[in-house]
Formats: C-alpha cells, structure tokens, sequence
C-alpha cells in the first residue's frame, strides 16, 4: 500500500522534473534566441525612417479593411549589388578558413602533445590552455596593438637584433587580423581536439608498428581519421564566430581589410540604418547555416562530448 | 619515438609561449613609468593609482559586475535544467531542436546575437511596454542567453561521468527525486557547477559586442569603457587594469580546477 504510494508520488516527480529540466530552458532560449531572429527578418523587409525605432511598419489599415503590406526587398538588393558587402562577405570567408586552417596546424601538435603526456602533467598542461581562454577577449587583442606598432615591440626588437631597418607595418593590416584570430581562437581548436584525442585507443597504433607500420603513415592511416570528430568540432568552433568577428577586424584590422562584422556594426551605429543591417544579419546567418549544420549532425552522432 | 615526442614538446612550449608572451608583457609594462607604453623607462604602480581615481571605469566595474554574477546565476539555474533534460530524459521529442537552441549561441556570432536581440527588446517594449528602457535587465537577460548554452556543456560532461549508484541506493531507501537531486546530486556535480558559474561571470564581464547592441543610455559596462578608450590608442591604465584582470582570472581558474581535481577519484594506480 505504502509501496504503491510512494511509486505514484515519484511517478508524479519524474514527470514535473521532467516538465522543468526541458521546458525552462526550452522556453528561455526560444524567446530570447529564436524569436529575435524573425524579428531580425521582419526589420530587414522594412524602410529607414526618422523615428523611435527608425523603420517603417511593415503593415497598415487602410480604409475598408484592406490590410497593406509594403514589403521592401531594396536592403537586399544593396547588399547583393553594392560590391563592399560582396567582398566583405567574401573577406570574412577567407580569413576565417585561413584562420581555421592555421588553427588546426598550431593546435592539432598541441592538442597531441597535451592527449598523450602522462596523467598528472596532462591536467596542468590542459589548464595552461584553458586560463587565457578565460582571460579577457578584448584585453588580448588589446595586447596586440603595443607588440606590433610601427614603434611597438616586436618592431623594437627586430630593429635592436639588427634584423630589420625599417619598422615593419604589420598593425591595421590582414597581417595583424590573421595573427589577432589565431591567438584569440587556438584554445577552441586544442580543446575539442584533446577532448577527442585523450579518448584514442593507442593500442592501434602500436598494432599498426608491429605490423611494419612507419609512424608517420599509421599517424595518416590511424590517428587522423579517428580524430576527425575533433577536427571538424574544433574547426566550427573557430570558423563560424570568426565569420562575425567584430573587435578583432576592428582594433588590429586596416581600412582596407573589409569583414561583415565590422561592416554591420558601422550600419548599425554609425549609419543608424537597422534595416540594413538586418539585412547583412539575415545574409551572415544565411551563409553560416551550412556549416553550423554540419556541426550539429556531427555532434548527433558522435553524443556531444567534443564541445 | 622518444625523439618525436620531444619535438612535440618542443612545439607545445612554443604554443604556449605564444599564447603567454602577449599577456605577460602587458602586465609587465604596466608597472613602466612611461606613458609610452612601449618603451621601458623605469618601475611605477603610478597607473594603479589612478586607475583607483578614474570614476568612469570604477563605477562601469561595479555595473559589470553586478551584471556578471546576476547573470552567472540564472545561467547555472538554466544551464543545470538542460544539462538534466539532455543527460537524464533520454530521447525527448524536440530533443534536436533543443540541442541545436543550446549550441547555436556558442557559435553564433557577437553582431547577430547582439542586433536580433536588441531588435526583440525594441519590439516588446513597442508592444508590452517590458522591458522599459534598455540597461542592467535588457544586456543582463542577454547575458543569460549565451552564458547558458556554456554552463550546459560544463555541467552535462560532469552529469553524465558521475556514478549515479549513490542515487539509487537512496531511492531504494524511500527518498523522493527531488530530495535525491538535492542531496546526492547537486553535491556531487557541484565542483562543475561552481566552474560553470565562474565561466559565465567571466564570458559576462568580458562581453562588448553584445552589451553594445543591448545597452541604454546610462548603462556602460566595463569592456565598453575599455574599448572606447584602446581605439583612442595603448594607455598604461588599460594595462594596469589588464593585468588586475589577468590576476584575478588566474586565482578563479586556479580555485576551480584544485577543486576539481580533488573532487576527481585518485588516478588509478598504474
């Protein structure tokens, strides 16, 4: 009796565990991240206007209940005609795939070295990696400004070793966005990686020597096709955001190096024009569908654990 | 094989180095008398000082501050909540949907999260009438938003490692969910809920884009400050602040990552 009870009372509170552990996020995130986005859509479809907010509605009453509906696609057609925005959007494609790749080729040896050092070193070696992770974002870039200045460190150095004569203009080029990602983005290639790498059986690659096997090639054969889950998690992490990225292109990068983020936030602030801007939003989210997809069917397969 | 792997230490202490170098020498010339940053001109806490008497940054530190731990949390509340619902309730329906919700904000670039919610908050007070004005609620709900999806991946890896024996066996002793969750539970995933908190008062204190977008006249957080001051140029109270920042950073991860350790059954012998 007493027993029957109690299996009715935590049937009663699986299911309301249930209700709030699913609904309350759930609920959060659809109306403070989904829900922005067909707003976003909507202002994107409207006009410029000298008013609090400063768009145009989309609809109106007119006499006998007719319901208007101007919807302006001209945002779109400045964004896909003008040539800036084609080569922002190309130019922020770029940096970040080079980026990504450079990531991969710094992080990847690192991640390695981290996955297959022995247990106690491995977990102050991995914290060395995530501690400037936490430090401030804007704070790193920020300490990229002093080293490359033409007056900067790094110059200081070269021309004191005797190396350069002449300070090298690095700051407020492609150069110094480059270098600013690199630095900013590497621990979010290493950790997916190591997450992946520090689950390896290595035994196959002992397996693979007794059979005759160079390192080298039971490094492509073995280790790299397994650690494709961290490659590909690692890379999204790095490739999607930088897409955006708005401080580095603008504290490091020059006039010259155009990138979308940049571009969206000038609109935003400076032009104060928020239906273009919306519009460049809906184009940017556009373009990172593809890949943010790939990383999420990944991330099905493979249960979540690289992130 | 010993060959490679020395190499391959090698490499990493490069990495590293790369990854400190910068950082290090912000903190170091933030003791240099100069003004000109770049150049050494003897030792000074000078910039310390009036750092202390910049009123403007002092009462932004405060704001983001404030905004920081209100957002860690309810960031831990909600975080926590979806790491039960993935870890704990199997195969929901809308499982897919919910996961992409929690791991598009890790991505999502700063400029498009910051624009669609600002245009949100625009719109509802059009409509509602809430949230009136944009400042400590509007930059810390947005806040919560990204900071979330972070906590939840902390939380979930911890939840789903932890030995869920000690559950069942208070189950079987009578003991109902939510009394289990809050007494067996919560203890033992507590080490990864304290990094999460720490995570997101970070992520929050660190944030510029985001608060730019969402903020109100009135309401300027710390990194806004920042940043209006390093586009006029390298000022050694930026350093001074850095390295404060750098400092305090340091001691948190530090603290979390003892306690996690300690927390973490001994290594398996051999």
């Amino acid at each position: 009796m007493i027993r029957e009870l109690f299996k009715r009372l935590h049937l009663r509170d699986r299911q309301l565990a249930r209700v709030v552990n699913i609904g309350t996020p759930y609920l959060w995130l659809g109306l403070f991240f989904l829900a922005p986005f067909a707003i976003v859509l909507h202002i994107s479809l409207a006009e410029t206007a000298l008013a609090q907010p400063p768009y145009t509605s989309l609809w109106e009453w007119v006499d006998d209940g007719v319901l208007q509906v101007r919807l302006n696609l001209q945002n779109f057609v400045t964004v896909f005609s003008d040539e800036l925005y084609l080569a922002a959007f190309l130019n922020s494609l770029w940096v970040a795939l080079v980026c990504t790749i450079l990531c991969l080729l710094i992080g990847y040896p690192m991640a390695y070295a981290i996955a297959t050092a022995p247990e106690r070193r491995r977990v102050i070696l991995l914290m060395l990696i995530i501690l400037p992770f936490w430090t401030s974002f804007l704070i790193r870039v920020y300490a990229w400004i002093g080293i490359l200045k033409p007056n900067g460190l790094l110059n200081n150095l070269l021309l004191s070793l005797g190396l350069i004569d002449q300070p090298l203009t690095i700051l407020h080029t492609q150069t110094a966005i480059y270098i600013g990602v690199v630095y900013s983005y590497l621990p979010f290639m290493i950790l997916p990686l190591f997450a992946n790498l520090t689950r390896l059986d290595f035994s196959l690659l002992e397996a693979a020597a007794d059979l005759g096997c160079r390192p080298f090639k039971a490094f492509l054969k073995v280790t790299l096709p397994l650690s494709l889950p961290g490659i590909v998690a690692g890379s999204m992490l790095v490739f999607i955001p930088v897409v955006g990225e708005f401080v580095i292109p603008d504290l490091l990068g020059g006039p010259d190096s155009l990138m979308i983020g940049k571009m969206l936030w000038t609109e935003f602030f400076s032009n104060k024009d928020w239906p273009l801007a919306a519009a460049l939003a809906i184009c940017l989210l556009g373009i990172l569908v593809v890949p943010f997809v790939m990383m999420q069917r990944l991330e099905q397969r493979i249960g979540g654990d690289e992130l | 094989m010993n060959r490679s792997r020395w190499k391959l230490y090698l490499f990493l202490a490069v990495g590293l180095a790369f990854l400190y170098i910068p950082v290090l020498l912000l903190v170091i010339y933030s003791f240099n008398e100069s003004r000109l940053v770049t150049v050494w001109s003897g030792f000074s806490t000078k910039w310390y000082g009036e750092l202390l008497h910049n009123r403007q940054l002092l009462d932004a530190a405060w704001l983001s501050v404030r905004i920081a731990a209100t957002n860690a949390t309810f960031a831990v509340i909600l975080g926590t909540l979806a790491a039960n619902a993935l870890v704990r309730h199997g195969n929901f329906r809308g499982r897919t949907g919910f996961q992409l919700l929690l791991t598009a904000p890790l991505v999502m670039p700063e400029v498009i999260t910051g624009l669609s919610l600002l245009l949100l908050f625009v719109t509802m007070e059009h409509t509602v009438g809430w949230p009136a004005g944009r400042g400590f609620t509007t930059i810390t709900i947005a806040h919560i938003t990204f900071s979330t999806a972070f906590v939840a991946v902390v939380v979930r890896s911890r939840l789903s490692q932890m030995d869920r024996s000690l559950e069942e066996a208070a189950m079987d002793l009578g003991a109902r969910p939510l009394r289990v969750y809050m007494s067996i539970t919560l203890p033992l995933i507590a080490p990864a809920l304290l990094s999460g908190w720490l995570l997101a008062f970070t992520l929050s204190l660190d944030d510029l884009v985001i608060s730019s977008f969402v903020a109100g006249p009135g309401s300027t957080t710390l990194p806004m400050v920042v940043y209006s001051s390093v586009r006029m140029g390298v000022s050694p109270q930026i350093n001074a602040l850095a390295s404060i920042v750098v400092l305090i950073v340091s001691v948190a991860v530090l603290v979390a990552g003892l306690l996690s350790m300690r927390q973490q059954p001994t290594a398996k012998a051999n």
